[in-house]
């Protein structure tokens, strides 16, 4: 057990260095994928993790696999597309699906152009689907930064963001935080997904915002059990991830992703907000 | 005027509407502070257009809306549809908490003293006990009873309600009429779209009958006539789609004898009555004409 479970994490740095980013993404992304699956922008988050692609593509072509350049580049990127996209939504007829499809699909296009200019399929791999294995101290220290800046972030914009999210009317009658809280989300939603793409890669980022998020919103009825549900699915499912794809040899961000689907699944059926919990027989109902 | 009796609300030949197309059509009228006003009138009157531009979420397109004696932050308005979303996992003792916004901003905690007030508020409503249970699991008049409770703790002077009686059971729109009225006998100016004209009959001290075209303003009894509610009526069926374009806007600020050829001649050969509210001169409203372009698109 000692061998199957710690020992590969004991012996090998590479694996601690993974658990570590883990850890970090857990703690940072996936908050923000909880507020991205309450506001019914799960979607939208895979939609931006295209947008942030050319970017980071345009930093590679100038600078190689340079860290700084690709992570400022997707930066940039992604936060283009979302103010385009909001400024679109706000001055057009479109609704902020659309504008930002159309931005993001672009985007994406552009991005994979760019990356076939160096030509080596291999580079692009590592852009779609990252390298948790392979994480350096510099990929380390800024996916740890980024954890930290969106819980402090958050932790300052929680109570205008959770009323953005219930009742974003209310909260532009009292104040002017509306649009703080919306932009700032989505700001924060556009540095995560840069620092899950130098884990996991810009395809399967998404996947550890959304996958523990949606499992936690099977169990949990408020806000602050939703939280910590979702980071605990998300670590958890980080470290087996690691662990399957320590023995088995798979590739380690399809299979800390594919773990999260599995606790999803389980969670679908086992959790009282799942498939069957309204469908089994009551024996006793309540007084009241 | 006197000083003293600034007026709470003051529209001043007020257009409200979308697309170019007038909602509420030269408005004017003056509304004292701690009137409680019913707003009436046949659907798309512009009642609910006009509580919007009021609370700010609409620009006029014409004239002005001034609240010389509100102070900043004074305004509560429920609009009829929030945009509430009833599966975001809070509890109704956070939403009421919301309504101490004002108090407690973004980042304010707490104190004990607050979180009685909106037990207390609770309580007034009728939904004692229910702190702790998920706005998901409320019905639509316990919901709305939860609004109200919000709408209690914001203290705002002026209160605007837009049809908060809509698909509500008798039992507790009795309770959120007491709860309307106890808020008018604290001084609060209060506007309420109502489609029960019994009930604004029997409560509403103050009525103002729209129908994109003010029809009347002024103690209940006299505005709710018969002859004014068919007037309505009739205004409100005679809509255009290809309307062409109101210039009242373009009147001089102050009409002298000698600035006669300014004086558009009104070529209302359109359904839509446009001389209603003009009566009088309009300061200041809207100082530079608008230029004129084809017909309005729709």
């Amino acid at each position: 057990m000692f061998d199957l479970l710690i020992s590969p994490f004991t012996e090998f740095a590479f694996m601690r260095r993974a658990l570590a980013g883990c850890l970090a993404l857990a703690l940072g992304a996936t908050p923000v994928g909880v507020f991205l699956l309450l506001r019914r922008m799960s979607l939208m988050g895979d939609a931006m993790s295209h947008a942030i692609l050319p970017g980071a593509a345009i930093g590679y072509l100038a600078f190689g696999l340079s860290l700084g350049a690709m992570t400022i580049g997707g930066i940039v990127a992604g936060l283009v597309v979302v103010f385009a996209a909001g400024l679109v939504t706000r001055a057009s007829v479109l609704k902020e699906d659309a504008s930002l499809a159309a931005f993001y699909l672009l985007s994406l296009a552009a991005g994979v152009m760019i990356v076939s200019l160096r030509g080596q399929n291999l580079d692009l791999l590592h852009v779609l689907f990252g390298s948790v294995l392979g994480l350096d101290d510099a990929s380390l220290l800024l996916i740890a930064g980024i954890a930290s800046v969106t819980l402090v972030s958050l932790a300052l914009l929680f109570r205008p963001l959770v009323m953005e999210c219930f009742d974003p009317a209310f909260l532009r009658g009292v104040s002017r935080w509306s649009p703080v809280a919306h932009y700032g989300f989505l700001m924060l939603v556009v540095v995560n997904l840069v620092s899950g793409f130098h884990a996991l890669g810009t395809l399967m980022a998404v996947g550890i915002m959304i996958l523990p998020s949606a499992a936690a919103r099977l169990w949990a009825k408020g806000l602050p059990m939703l939280l910590l549900l979702a980071v605990l699915f998300a670590f958890g499912s980080g470290a087996s991830g690691l662990l399957l794809s320590f023995h088995v040899d798979v590739p380690a961000g399809p299979a800390i992703v594919l773990v999260c689907g599995v606790v999803y699944f389980v969670s679908l059926l086992a959790a009282p907000g799942g498939l069957l919990a309204g469908r089994l027989p009551v024996r006793h109902h309540l007084e009241s | 005027m006197n000083r003293l009796a600034l007026p709470m609300i003051r529209l001043d030949n007020l257009t409200l509407g979308y697309d170019r197309h007038p909602a509420v059509h030269h408005l004017s009228a003056e509304i004292p502070a701690g009137a409680l006003v019913a707003v009436v009138g046949p659907n798309g009157a512009g009642k609910s257009t006009l509580l919007k531009g009021l609370a700010g979420e609409l620009r006029p397109i014409g004239g002005r809306i001034l609240l010389p004696e509100l102070p900043a932050g004074g305004l509560a308005y429920m609009p009829q549809r929030g945009e509430i979303d009833h599966s975001f996992p809070v509890s109704v003792f956070d939403v009421v908490a919301m309504g101490l916004w004002h108090e407690i901003g973004a980042f304010g905690g707490l104190s004990h003293e607050q979180r009685r007030r909106v037990r207390a508020a609770l309580d007034a409503v009728g939904m004692a006990g229910f702190e702790s249970r998920p706005i998901g699991s409320l019905s639509g008049g316990q919901l709305q009873r939860a609004r109200f409770a919000r709408l209690m703790l914001q203290d705002a002077p002026l209160i605007l309600l837009d049809e908060p009686f809509a698909a509500i059971d008798s039992r507790t729109v009795d309770d959120l009429v007491e709860l309307i009225l106890a808020w008018h006998d604290e001084g609060r100016t209060i506007l309420t779209v109502v489609h029960d004209l019994e009930q604004v009959r029997r409560h509403f001290p103050t009525a103002l009958l729209l129908s994109r075209e003010p029809v009347a303003f002024g103690p209940t009894a006299e505005v709710l006539t018969p002859e004014r509610l068919a007037r309505a009526r009739r205004l409100s069926e005679a809509f255009d789609d290809n309307a062409h374009e109101c210039h009242l806007e373009e009147l001089p600020v102050v009409v002298a004898p000698d600035a006669a050829e300014n004086a558009h001649p009104h070529a209302h050969d359109h359904g839509h009555a446009c001389d209603e509210g003009h009566g009088h001169a309009h300061p200041a409203a809207q100082a530079t004409p608008r230029p004129r372009r084809g017909l309005p698109r729709h």
